[in-house]
């Protein structure tokens, strides 16, 4: 038997909460935006700078800045850290501030498009492993589509050849995908690849709800990134590609994790915490509204936790138009809506977005829990209307049936 | 399978892992690859298991520290010894302790 059998050595795999028998570190991940900066220069970023933007590099944290940032936080507590960006790898100091991070006994999540990855870089991450698998998005299945998204001629290659200098090193990675005009016919392609790729367990996650720019920095890119929006009927569409279980694992989400937030703006903040490209704290990545946003270089990241965070989680929506629509509805849990949407939107907190609100209503309505045409906002049984749908659905919306019928059971979807 | 792990040497922690005391667990997170399975986890010791490691500087013959944790702990010093040898073994297999003496 060994030692971790018998009970003195336990491993703890990746993301286990139960590791703390009694107080939880003050900060238990963070994430670093390493730089705005991108070799690509996707259509549907929300982010995205160009790779030679002199002022944006020059406002930078230092590599120093990002040490002590990371020191502070492992001092904290913090177990994790998730390099993002931009493209974090665009950094020269990249391989040092991993290291680092490495060695203060931090794991190490990176979000990439693989095409800055070296050889050298592929021997520092086999040697000295990240510990969390690299997340790599992958921008099409051709050099076609996919540099149709990137806008970059070399990109395809050059992520392949990241891609397969990973693997020679066996440097655990997943692939997450992207649904744009370019590529929304290569779904299945895109899948089948997947199952090939040794770190993947499940079916890939796509991006394809965007968010407008989070730096409210350009009314040109944001026309764009409306125009990429799928419809609410396509994406419910896309997401019944997920089987019939669908339905029935959203209702048991809504369940789970549903009710009216009313007044209360941020729902989701927790133990964690972000920073921007420019050392500045904020307590969601897309989140850049000025009073949610603090300067630690003016501060620090324990003042962060302690002080500033419960600050931002105490605040209240006051918009009445917030109130009465997402303060009330009860597909809260459903909905994208929240603060960092509202301010790319609308520059405020608490401004209902209505696109969120199209989604969230099309797959309430897919799932049975809402009339075609009813506002959630307006049930007042949200709780009954999640145990017992009222709409008859079988395989997305082009099934729906005329008439409401009870469902007592997820597979008897039957007229009355 | 007789034990690879001998009482009369010393261990210490190998600069390939790196000792982090979080609300009061003691977590050993791997620098180097090959200590964990797959994609390597993190290790936490128990109250036994951090006596142990608390002890292994390298210098201290294993037989010294069974010895001492005797004298701490209300258990059999044969008991002691055969959990501290399994727990060395686990550790020594995971390149996580190496013998330095």
């Amino acid at each position: 038997m060994s030692a971790a059998e018998k009970g003195f050595a336990r491993k703890i795999p990746a993301g286990r909460a139960e590791l703390w028998k009694s107080g939880r570190p003050r900060l238990a991940r963070l994430d670093i935006e390493l730089t705005e900066r991108c070799n690509n220069a996707c259509l549907h970023c929300s982010v995205n700078l160009p790779a030679g933007d002199v002022d944006a590099r020059r406002r930078e944290s230092t590599t120093a800045e990002i040490k002590n940032i990371l020191a502070e936080a492992a001092s904290l507590g913090c177990l994790g850290v998730r390099f993002t960006g931009g493209e974090p790898l665009l950094r020269e100091d990249f391989e040092e501030i991993y290291v680092t991070a490495r060695k203060l006994g931090l794991r190490v999540r990176i979000f990439t498009n693989a095409a800055l990855i070296t050889p050298h870089l592929a021997e520092v991450f086999e040697k000295i492993p990240p510990l969390d698998k690299m997340e790599v998005t992958v921008y099409g299945m051709t050099a076609g589509s996919s540099e149709s998204v990137t806008g970059n001629p070399a990109s395809f290659e050059a992520a392949r050849r990241g891609l397969a200098l990973l693997l020679s090193r066996g440097v655990p990675f997943v692939v997450k995908g992207v649904v744009l005009p370019p590529t929304k016919d290569e779904m299945d392609r895109f899948e089948a690849w997947t199952r090939e790729v040794p770190g993947m367990t499940g079916s890939p996650s796509y991006a394809m709800l965007f968010d407008l720019r989070s730096r409210r920095d350009d009314e040109a890119k944001n026309g764009r990134i409306r125009s990429l929006r799928l419809d609410p009927a396509e994406y419910v569409r896309l997401e019944s590609r997920l089987g019939e279980g669908r339905p029935a694992e959203l209702r048991a989400f809504v369940a789970r994790f549903g009710g009216c937030p009313g007044d209360r703006l941020f729902g989701c903040l927790s133990d964690a915490g972000c920073v921007d490209a420019y050392g500045r704290f904020q307590v969601c990545l897309l989140l850049r509204h000025p009073d949610t946003v603090y300067d630690l270089g003016g501060g620090s990241l324990r003042a962060a936790m302690e002080e500033f965070l419960p600050r931002v989680r105490d605040m209240r929506a006051a918009n009445p138009a917030y109130l009465e629509r997402c303060g009330r509805c009860f597909l809260k849990s459903l909905c994208l809506q929240c603060p960092a949407r509202s301010w790319a939107e609308h520059g405020t907190l608490d401004t209902p977005v209505e696109y969120f609100c199209g989604i969230a209503h099309a797959q309430a309505e897919w799932i049975g829990i809402l009339a075609p045409g009813e506002k959630a906002w307006e049930i007042s049984d949200g709780r009954r209307r999640i145990e017992r749908p009222i709409l008859r659905r079988r395989n997305g919306p082009e099934a729906q049936t005329n008439g409401l019928a009870e469902c007592k059971g997820e597979k008897t979807w039957k007229a009355r | 399978m007789e034990s690879a792990i001998s009482l009369d040497a010393a261990y210490g922690p190998s600069e390939d892992v790196v000792v982090r005391e979080i609300e009061g667990e003691l977590i050993i997170v791997p620098l180097a690859s090959g200590m964990g399975d797959l994609e390597d986890e993190l290790f936490t010791l128990n109250e036994t298991g951090r006596a142990v490691w608390a002890r292994l500087d390298g210098r201290k013959p294993l037989r010294a520290i069974v010895g001492e944790l005797a004298g701490e702990f209300e258990a059999p010093e044969g008991a002691i010894e055969q959990d501290v040898m399994g727990l060395l073994e686990e550790l020594v297999r995971r390149k996580m302790i190496l013998r330095k003496g």
